[in-house]
């Protein structure tokens, strides 16, 4: 177990460093980070003093090891653009990524489980469909046009949330919906599939032959079988949303991580995109991590495999 | 200082038109008779839609930075930005004691925002702090015309410029707002960023970077701009139009601006709101590749140049797309800008002449081409339109601004429609000069044009100026070495509680705003 561990620790090591190599490359060969910096009005002697101060005219190789050195110190930088240290941008913008992604991936679970295992108890009633166009329309439905008709409703309408922002827990509530409405879908789907398959093994219905409550044999039974790949695929989700919810950090002012990732790209902010990408791809590790040691838990075959 | 859209454009805003439009139609069809709050606290809430990146000026780029630095600070000049006429702001007076040394009275009595006493000191270290190459400003050539500031005793300051520069007072009065020295050396840049002190008609009370900022009336304002009257500026960062108009509906905020045209039509028809229009200083400009930077090409023939400017229907994309205050434009300037002159050859639109050229030039059935742009795709797009119907077949290469400058800089992307907003700037050096003195996007490389253009950069007398910009603006029209468009326009809307009135250089002044 413990090798295996180590293996798969050494292996997210250098994906990580292979997904840094590549993104400094792409940064560097998406257009001169000087001209970024400059903006739109510089002049072409502003273009080449900014070249020689911040050494874009060194090897790439060169300024990829000056970069890798500094953080393997613990150093980020200075972010180019707000000429802050990375480590606190990134640490200020984190914390409404996470309360956001947690909120999201909270509100998916506790509404796509259920529904899920409502739909597989009685495949093709009214639940079944009402769940199946959920979930169609979720996948189908932009996030910027769902977050835009919600803040139509309950913002301009009902004048019942503030349509952006992070000051209060009031202004997380659209978001949250937004975003864990995306991630609703495949977790409703998947939950449906593994109960339908598991509900129809022969242990289900010696559980209930031997005269145990049906309560019991949804939940103890069948969903503990049924959640396994549902754990797994919600560790992608989170890591998707907390690198990902560029779109609903835009739409409601957030300033989290992602937002911040997808501007700084634009901005060829390069010391806080490479911190951004090292945290995100960390994000994606632990999470995978977390999800094999739940996953272990809920199914001892995979602890003895 | 980018303006709408620009290089870091948000996500959002690139994603189906359709759309969007269509949500806001939404927005717009649900929401009236709304009240709103804002007059009773006596705080205009505001948005920007730029993270910005610092509220020093010197260490930004950003038109929101620019609008922070009018209110924070004072320059030591002031242009009226009604008249354009200079005055005294910091300054008292100056004299010209040379073509290469300008001196200023300064004002005596003013302080800072934190009761430091304002004289020559804090002049010669800010203008010290600036020019030094090793304190990285992020936009060198506002201040690298400047060598040195020498103080001649506590309220008398000279600066000594690196070569004649006729310009050096729309700088001042734009781009060099002086800091308070004894704060600034302590605190540096880094300081200055995180609670900003100035002069200026407001001070910042709070702010988080990037995202919020709260300006508080400074009571001891003593210049020439207005007192202000509004206690609060509150202003957050929305990076989606689409949120500030819900925010402005809901009440959350009074004000916004750069709102695109077919929105801000959409709000006319709403009560509770001002809907106002006013130019900007940005122009559009189809390039061309005369030099053959890239290598042979049809733009080194000038009937094909021209044909490009006789085939597009400027009037027409003006009229249908940019609306409001734009304008078709001849010359290769702001029509505002010192220097600028519409005598020049004007290219209506003609599409035949535009065909005859072609044929003229050994192109009958004309060719194809690729066609570079970075902002305003439908503007771009309508071009290519009238282009193929002469015969030009354009292939679009829509890039990133800084991807575009690069290709530019190596001598490559030579046919293209750009912009160009001369930084507010009411001199024409801040564009013609910058694009046809033989730099890196000079596609023109005519050592006559770039000359006359230097006579005018570094003369101190208006008449020879005028003079040799002209002969540079006629020639360049001439040679069709640019098609210049159109200028363009920014619509501003507000609550009928304020009232404001926009001025063509696109710096939102709240210290002219007052409630209704």
């Amino acid at each position: 177990m413990l090798a295996f561990t180590l293996k798969r620790l050494g292996l997210a090591v250098l994906v990580t460093l292979t997904v840094s190599v590549i993104s400094f490359s792409l940064l560097h060969l998406s257009g001169n980070p000087a001209a970024a910096l400059a903006g739109e009005n510089a002049t072409p002697a502003d273009l080449e003093a900014i070249t020689r101060q911040y050494g874009f005219d060194r090897p790439l190789p060169v300024q990829y090891a000056d970069w890798l050195w500094n953080a393997l110190h613990g150093d980020f930088g200075q972010s180019y653009y707000f000429k802050l240290p990375v480590s606190s941008l990134i640490a200020d913008r984190l914390s409404v990524t996470m309360t956001l992604g947690v909120c999201a991936i909270c509100f998916a679970l506790f509404t796509a489980v259920p529904l899920g295992v409502a739909a597989a108890v009685r495949p093709n009633s009214i639940i079944d469909r009402t769940a199946l166009f959920l979930s169609v329309a979720g996948q189908a439905m932009p996030s910027f046009w769902f977050g835009l008709v919600l803040i139509v409703l309950f913002s301009i309408k009902m004048r019942l949330l503030p349509p952006s922002g992070s000051a209060s827990w009031q202004h997380f509530i659209m978001p949250t919906i937004v975003l864990g409405y995306y991630a609703m879908p495949a977790i409703m789907r998947l939950t449906r599939a593994g109960m339908m398959e598991v509900l129809n093994a022969d242990y289900i219905r010696t559980a209930h032959a031997k005269g145990a409550g049906a309560g019991r044999v949804l939940f103890k039974h069948a969903l503990r079988n049924a959640i396994v790949p549902v754990v797994s695929l919600a560790a992608v989700q989170m890591g998707f949303m907390l690198g990902g919810s560029i779109v609903v950090e835009a739409i409601f002012a957030l300033h989290g991580a992602g937002y911040l990732a997808w501007e700084s790209i634009s901005r060829h902010d390069l010391p806080t995109v490479q911190a951004l990408i090292l945290i995100f791809s960390c994000f994606y590790i632990v999470f995978t991590f977390l999800s094999d040691l739940a996953n272990a838990w809920l199914d001892p075959r995979i602890r003895v495999g | 200082m980018s303006t709408e859209g620009s290089a870091s454009k948000p996500i959002v805003n690139e994603m189906k038109p359709f759309l969007r439009a269509s949500a806001f139609a939404l927005v717009t069809a649900l929401s009236c008779g709304q009240a709103f709050a804002g007059k009773a606290d006596d705080t205009v809430h505001t948005a920007f839609t730029k993270e910005l990146e610092s509220v020093d000026f010197y260490y930004q780029s950003a038109r929101e930075g620019t609008i922070l630095s009018r209110h924070i600070w004072d320059g030591l000049v002031y242009r009226d930005p009604k008249t354009g006429e200079y005055s005294g702001n910091l300054a008292e007076s100056w004299t010209w004691v040379d073509d290469m040394t300008l001196e200023f009275k300064l004002r005596e009595g003013i302080t800072f925002h934190n009761g430091e006493p304002f004289d020559a000191d804090d002049v010669v270290h800010t203008i010290t702090f600036i020019t030094d190459p090793e304190n990285k400003v992020v936009t060198p050539s506002y201040s690298n015309w400047m060598k040195s500031a020498e103080k001649i005793d506590q309220y008398t300051v000279r600066i000594h410029t690196e070569r004649p520069f006729p310009a050096a007072l729309e700088y001042l009065s734009s781009l060099i707002p002086i800091y308070p020295n004894e704060y600034y050396a302590e605190g540096g840049p880094t300081a200055m960023g995180l609670k900003p002190v100035g002069t200026g008609p407001y001070m910042v009370e709070s702010l988080e970077p990037g995202k919020h900022y709260v300006l508080k009336k400074f009571d001891g304002y003593k210049g020439p701009k207005t007192k202000a009257e509004i206690g609060t500026i509150d202003i957050r960062t929305i990076p989606d139009i689409n949120t500030q108009m819900a925010e402005l509906l809901s009440g959350g905020i009074d004000f916004v601006w750069g709102v695109p045209t077919d929105q801000a039509e959409q709000l006319t028809t709403m009560d509770q709101f001002v809907v106002a229009n006013e130019a900007t200083m940005r122009i559009g400009y189809i390039t061309m590749d005369a030099a053959a930077r890239g290598g042979e090409n049809p733009f080194t023939k000038k009937e094909v140049r021209q044909a490009v400017g006789y085939a597009i229907d400027r009037q027409a994309i003006v009229d249908n797309l940019l609306k409001g205050s734009s304008e078709v434009v001849h010359a290769a300037c702001y029509p505002t800008q010192f220097g600028c002159t519409d005598d020049v050859m004007k290219y209506e639109y003609n599409p035949e002449k535009a065909k005859e050229l072609l044929a003229a030039a050994g192109y009958p059935n004309g060719f194809e081409t690729e066609f570079y742009a970075y902002r305003n795709r439908p503007y771009a797009e309508a071009m290519m339109a009238y282009l193929a119907d002469v015969g030009i077949k354009a292939n679009l290469n829509y890039l990133k601004y800084s991807a575009l400058r690069d290709l530019q800089k190596n001598g490559g992307g030579g046919f293209g429609f750009l912009t160009w907003g001369s930084n507010s700037l009411g001199d024409m050096s801040a564009i013609t000069s910058l694009f046809f003195e033989m730099g890196d996007q000079d596609f023109a490389r005519d050592e006559e044009v770039s000359n006359w253009l230097k006579e005018g950069d570094t003369s101190v007398k208006d008449e020879v100026r005028l003079e040799a910009y002209g002969k540079a603006l006629k020639k360049i029209a001439e040679e069709a070495y640019w098609i210049p468009t159109f200028s363009y326009n920014a619509n501003y809307v507000f609550t009928k509680e304020v009232d404001y009135k926009p001025t063509p250089d696109e710096i939102v002044r709240f210290f002219d705003m007052k409630w209704n």
